[in-house]
């Protein structure tokens, strides 16, 4: 606010008024910097010279929008400059997009680490898995009956014939329908494996041990009914890597359970966040495996022309890959955790 | 960091804080909507358009499948019509940094807890839970859990700590006729405002005349009282132009 001085002096200026006049002053200014933004979201190449009048806008604007809320805290004025404060902030922290330098990183670098945190919780997921199956083919052997706990009337009248359900398949439904119907509702089953893990990790568990129930019950119902071979035939080539899946992505939801369980020093939000920012690598991995595992078990384990060693050599190869995979040797880490390049 | 009712406070490096408006389960809702409508029309008109092609090529009419579909069924028809419909959220959202049509009409976006875009990390978490969020069925574990949380957050947000929040261009001082406000004007603008009430009517229109001529307001002349208040509020930057 401007008042009158002395007779002949000059006239007397608030800081409030020094403010409100810069604040006026700085129109312009500010509609220079959200132009700069509307080029920056719409992904307009900026030399580096705008990219630091960026910089410069936000710390200014930062400045107004603190005079702003001071001075005139219901002004229109204050809500554009929060509206453009916010957005420059949102612009200037946005991480850069280089999806495959992030792809590749992921891969050689998070996923091994990942990997090397959860080993305790992979071996609690895989001993889970196992003792579930021992425990649904002892179970079986002694009860043939509660065989339709685990497999459908159809399943069971089939191997009661002496036949496998798999038999046929192959001209049946075309590979490739196979494939990925089978790789859909893997990858689904995997990531639901993952995400149960949320209900601090009982989900999770329970995933993991309905199928390791299932798997064993299967098996000991064929092995009981003389087919126990035959299914092994079948299952060799993609199963092994299918399980493995399995109880990585249990592992990986152990670990985000944990999180909820033992969050430690930080927040439960905060530590939930940090498990699966920290397991995300190992989910991306089960899930390009289990596409490869789908293409198998769609266009070879169903083939009756493919001999049972060349089954194991998928089967065991591809397993092979997974622990290269998983350890990023694929993508030029060195056995001593040291990078290649 | 703190969260009040709907506002989101975020520390930033120039000591000023950002404010977000956090949307919530009612404004996520007419999101979810618009989207969900989007998707349905663009499955259902490829699955029309596809579906129509395969029986033409067949010999066939109508968009029913076939009695023994096979691979050209699956993988032309009903394969990109799911891929539609189901990687809809996942892909706009990285494709377009957090936000997908509906979230643009509805001037809503996707952002870290600290006001920044969302990394793709974020966002496939976010996403992924959308299993858990989808349960039982109409994602009604999403929305108990937006109407349950501070930052009205669903599952898959918790996990990939980012919130929803409004956002909207500014519109800044710019479209008005007084282009450049002389700081000396525009404090005695807010001087007679201060004194408006308590001055009689001749004298203020006088006085609010000579100011808005002086700071060069076309027509200032000829104004109306309500309209003479108002150039003096723009004029003394109390109120947008």
């Amino acid at each position: 606010m401007t008042r009158p001085g002395r007779e002949d002096g000059p006239p007397v200026t608030t800081p409030e008024a020094t403010l409100r006049a810069q604040l006026a002053r700085r129109a312009q200014r500010w509609r220079e910097a959200a132009a700069r933004l509307a080029r920056l979201e719409q992904r307009e190449p900026l030399g580096v010279e705008t990219a630091a009048d960026l910089l410069d806008d936000y710390r200014r604007v930062a400045a107004d929008l603190a005079i702003a809320r001071r001075l005139d805290p219901a002004s229109r004025t204050r809500e554009e400059l929060e509206a453009l404060y916010a957005r420059l902030h949102g612009e200037l922290y946005r991480p850069a997009l280089r999806p495959l330098h992030l792809l590749r990183v992921m891969l050689r670098d998070e996923l091994p680490e990942a990997v090397a945190r959860l080993r305790w919780h992979l071996v609690f997921a895989t001993l889970l898995f196992v003792v579930t199956a021992i425990a649904a083919a002892w179970l079986i052997g002694n009860n043939p009956a509660l065989a339709r706990l685990f497999a459908s009337n159809e399943m069971i009248t089939t191997v009661e014939r002496g036949k496998l359900w798999t038999e046929g398949l192959f001209y049946i439904v075309p590979g490739s329908v196979l494939s990925l119907q089978i790789l859909t509702n893997n990858i689904i089953v995997n990531l639901l494996a993952y995400c149960a893990g949320f209900l601090f990790g009982l989900g999770t568990f329970y995933v993991v041990g309905l199928n390791g129930l299932m798997l064993g019950g299967v098996f000991a119902f064929t092995a009981a009914n003389g087919l126990g071979g035959k299914l092994f035939e079948f299952v060799v080539a993609h199963g092994i890597v299918e399980i493995a899946c399995l109880c990585v992505a249990g592992a990986a939801g152990a670990a985000v359970g944990e999180s909820l369980v033992r969050p430690g020093l930080a927040t439960r939000r905060e530590a939930f966040a940090q498990a699966t920012r920290d397991t995300l690598p190992v989910m991306c991995a089960v899930v390009l495996l289990l596409v490869g595992c789908g293409f198998i078990e769609g266009f070879v384990s169903p083939n009756p022309d493919v001999p049972l060693a060349a089954r194991l050599v998928i089967g065991v190869g591809y397993f092979l890959f997974m622990i290269a995979l998983l350890q990023g040797w694929v993508f030029g880490r060195s056995r001593g955790g040291r990078l290649a390049d | 960091m703190s969260a009040g009712a709907a506002e989101l406070s975020v520390d930033s490096a120039t000591g000023v804080a950002v404010r977000l408006e956090l949307v919530g389960p009612g404004g996520r809702c007419v999101a979810f909507l618009i989207d969900w409508h989007i998707r349905v029309m663009l499955a259902l008109c490829w699955y029309v358009g596809a579906a129509l092609t395969h029986n033409l090529a067949e010999g066939r009419s109508g968009i029913a499948a076939p009695l023994e579909p096979g691979a050209s069924w699956f993988l032309g028809v009903l394969l990109p019509t799911g891929g539609l419909y189901l990687l809809y959220h996942p892909v706009l959202e990285l494709l377009l940094r957090g936000r997908t049509p509906g979230k643009r009409l509805t001037r809503v976006r996707v952002a870290t807890r600290s006001g920044a875009t969302p990394t793709t990390g974020a966002l496939l978490i976010r996403n992924l839970f959308r299993l858990i969020d989808g349960l039982p069925v109409l994602y009604g574990v999403g929305l108990i859990a937006t109407m349950m949380t501070r930052e009205h957050v669903r599952i898959g947000d918790l996990a990939a700590g980012t919130v929803l929040v409004y956002e909207r261009k500014p519109v800044l001082p710019g479209a008005t006729a007084l282009p450049d406000i002389d700081p000396e004007h525009a404090a005695l603008a807010r001087e007679l405002l201060a004194r408006w009430p308590g001055l009689d009517a001749p004298a203020r229109a006088a006085l609010a005349d000579r100011l808005l001529e002086a700071a060069r307001v076309p027509g200032a002349a000829a104004l109306a009282d309500t309209e003479r208040l108002a150039a003096l509020r723009v004029l003394a930057g109390t109120a947008a132009a």
